[in-house]
């Protein structure tokens, strides 16, 4: 139960569980951003579910055809943000009225109206680490090794080039299925995807 | 040689890339300056650069070995020009966050080529702005007091006063400027590590690219992060120097307490870092060859805004002088026609005419693409911004409430090493930068080309 619960979360930031025979799944590559969408949605009404794309840059519409709601980053750095406001007030109330209430020109110990300013940076520190903090585990990051990385056309990835990878753990994939499928969609190539490990890697 | 064309016909977009450059280009044409040996000209550069540096550091050791008696500063000029560089450096430091975040949430596509340089510009000004309050403090060593730690007095901070809010907001400034540079970088450091040839060089890239393959999982988490870091940037910006202002508006001198401080402040700083962005991109964009990429419609755009903040910032001066002038008040108005007549009325007057005059030549079209205008500009710009810094915090004290202490402040040779030695350590870094990161922003250049767009390959544009 909780080893599945543990997989389906991996999942959504998109690392997947390796095959016995070390088969992590097939990687396709497409002619173009207008392909990999088109490629996208076909792969996700046959009803897959553990796959992703890969592309240079954020492709307009692709949340959309592989069927992904919104980002939960937002809940995360407002959370951040009601934290730094908390502790802001907390800490100049705290320290200046409670624990060593000094008299300075007769103004009160503590008041909200000199206190704006380092709430509202505290507020603004706090949102902005959340968020990227929250980026990086919604994602799964920072993952040094990936068994993409076997491939030698993924190097181009983040240069010029469009993938579609469809993970072995998927419920549907079928070696000989999926790759007629996705060259059906309009692949390029399609290669198969070992994992052996880091230290294979570059030997 | 000529430089691309990209005047486009009134009714459409001017291509954000010329050149016809492809997504494959644009990686080769950033990405080669960080893999192959630089320049020669940038050995040349880093050399004076690293030489100030050096100036910097005696000068930094000697002020603390003899205390800041070695500065100018003195009654009644208590602020000298250690307030007035830092003013300068954190003005500086406001258009790397501006490009990034403000024109990014009101979809400004063409700051996708500058706003990479503009960041790191941004870090390595307020690493200059943080440097001059701290050595400004005398005793350097007790500098952690303006934190909230516990110590062995048992005291806090005294956050009701102005000063303590700047720590908070340089130093947050600083902080989130730095996430949000390098969230930005994260693909692009991820291009480096899959082009890396040698072992180490991929290493080191991949320990920083944290394992990037631009999964879409990845990017719709990451652009709603960026989205999230650009919506706090912009009060943030906004309200960094809106604080360095109340530095001088809570006070009760003449010149400083006034209401239009903020926003006055915040169109200098804009002004300011446009000026410096655009010193050091014309230079950059001409060594490195990426004209096509920072294309000369980037500088266009830059000086508009230089000429509506320049004419902002002087619109500000004028209505300095009605306020006093309506106010009644004799030592503010006394305080304003010092500065304009007075023994430093050199110092007001080339203000004025850097700030607001010099500008208004960016009304003609021909000057604002004129490569060589804009860079005696763009350094106009800043030596004016010194001055008004230098108008504001040494004028306003020079002849304060009690006639018997007026004095002339004159800075000694330490504080002209100084600041000649800031520009050594903010030339330093951005050297460092430009040698070993990709000065553009790949993957979001790659974003804004019309091939893109995944209906740009649709048969039918009605879908």
């Amino acid at each position: 139960m909780l080893t599945k619960l543990i997989r389906n979360v991996k999942a959504t930031m998109g690392i997947y569980e390796v095959r016995k025979d070390r088969v992590y799944g097939l990687l396709a590559e497409f002619e173009h951003p207008g392909a990999l969408l088109q490629a996208a949605r076909k792969v996700r009404e046959a009803g897959y579910r553990h796959f992703d794309t890969h592309s240079p840059f954020p492709i307009h519409g692709m949340d959309k055809a592989m069927g992904l709601g919104q980002s939960k980053v937002g809940y995360i750095a407002f959370l951040g943000g009601a934290t730094g406001l908390a502790l802001a007030t907390w800490l100049q109330w705290w320290t200046s009225a409670v624990d060593y209430p000094i008299n300075i020109s007769g103004k009160p110990f503590f008041a909200f109206e000199p206190s704006i300013p380092i709430m509202f940076e505290l507020t603004v520190l706090f949102s902005a680490l959340f968020a990227v903090g929250g980026m990086l585990l919604l994602n799964g990051l920072p993952r040094p090794y990936n068994p993409l990385f076997y491939s030698r056309s993924f190097a181009r990835v983040t240069d010029d080039a469009f993938f579609l990878h469809i993970a072995a753990s998927d419920r549907q994939f079928n070696l000989k299925h999926t790759e007629a499928f996705l060259r059906g969609a309009g692949a390029k190539s399609a290669e198969v995807i070992h994992d052996h490990g880091y230290s294979q890697l570059h030997a | 040689m000529a430089e691309p064309a990209t005047l486009a016909p009134p009714h459409q977009e001017a291509p954000l890339v010329t050149g016809n450059l492809g997504m494959h280009e644009i990686t080769q044409l950033v990405s080669y300056h960080t893999e192959k040996r630089p320049p020669s000209t940038w050995y040349m550069a880093f050399a004076v650069s690293s030489t100030l540096l050096a100036v910097l550091l005696l000068m930094i050791a000697y002020l603390f070995w003899n205390g800041v008696g070695v500065w100018g500063n003195n009654n009644p000029v208590g602020w000298g020009w250690p307030i007035v560089n830092f003013v300068f450096w954190v003005g500086i430091g406001h258009a790397g966050t501006l490009i990034s975040a403000i024109l990014f949430l009101f979809r400004q596509r063409w700051r996708t080529a500058i706003n990479r340089s503009a960041e790191a510009m941004t870090l390595f000004a307020v690493i200059c702005a943080l440097l001059f309050p701290t050595i400004h403090v005398g005793r350097v060593w007790v500098i952690y007091w303006t934190l909230p730690l516990p110590n062995q007095m048992e005291m806090w901070p005294q956050f009701k006063s102005p000063l303590l809010w700047d720590v908070f907001a340089v130093s947050v400034y600083f902080t989130v400027s730095l996430i949000f540079w390098y969230v930005g970088l994260i693909p692009d450091l991820g291009t480096l590590r899959d082009r890396a040839r040698s072992a180490i060089r991929r290493r080191v890239t991949a320990f920083f690219a944290l394992g990037w393959t631009g999964a879409n999982r990845h990017w719709r988490n990451y652009e709603r992060t960026y989205l999230i870091l650009a919506a706090l940037a912009t009060p943030l910006v906004l309200s960094v120097h809106s604080v360095v202002s109340f530095d001088f508006a809570v006070s009760i001198v003449p010149g400083w307490h006034t209401t239009i401080f903020p926003p006055y402040f915040v169109a200098g700083a804009i002004f300011s870092g446009f000026a410096m962005v655009m010193t050091l991109l014309i230079i950059a964009r001409k060594v490195y060859g990426i004209r096509n990429i920072i294309t000369l419609d980037h500088l266009d755009r830059m000086a508009v805004i230089i000429l509506v903040t320049g004419t902002m910032v002087g619109f500000a001066y004028i209505t300095e002088f009605f306020i006093a002038w309506y106010s009644q008040v004799e030592y503010e108005q006394y305080a304003f026609l010092n500065r304009a007549t007075g023994p430093y009325a050199w110092a007001y007057w080339i203000m004025m005419s850097c700030n607001l005059l010099f500008p208004q030549f960016f009304w003609i079209r021909r000057l604002r693409r004129s490569i060589p205008f804009l860079f005696v500009t763009s350094i106009v710009v800043n030596i004016g911004m010194w001055f008004e810094r230098f108008v504001i915090t040494v004028i306003s004290l020079h002849r304060d409430f009690l006639p018997s202490s007026w004095d002339y402040f004159n800075p000694t040779i330490v504080d002209v090493l100084t600041l000649a030695g800031s520009f050594g350590l903010f030339l330093t870094l951005f050297l460092i930068f430009l040698r070993f990161l990709p000065m553009v922003a790949m993957a979001e250049v790659k974003m804004v080309l019309p091939e893109a767009d995944p209906h740009h390959y649709d048969d039918h544009h009605d879908s």
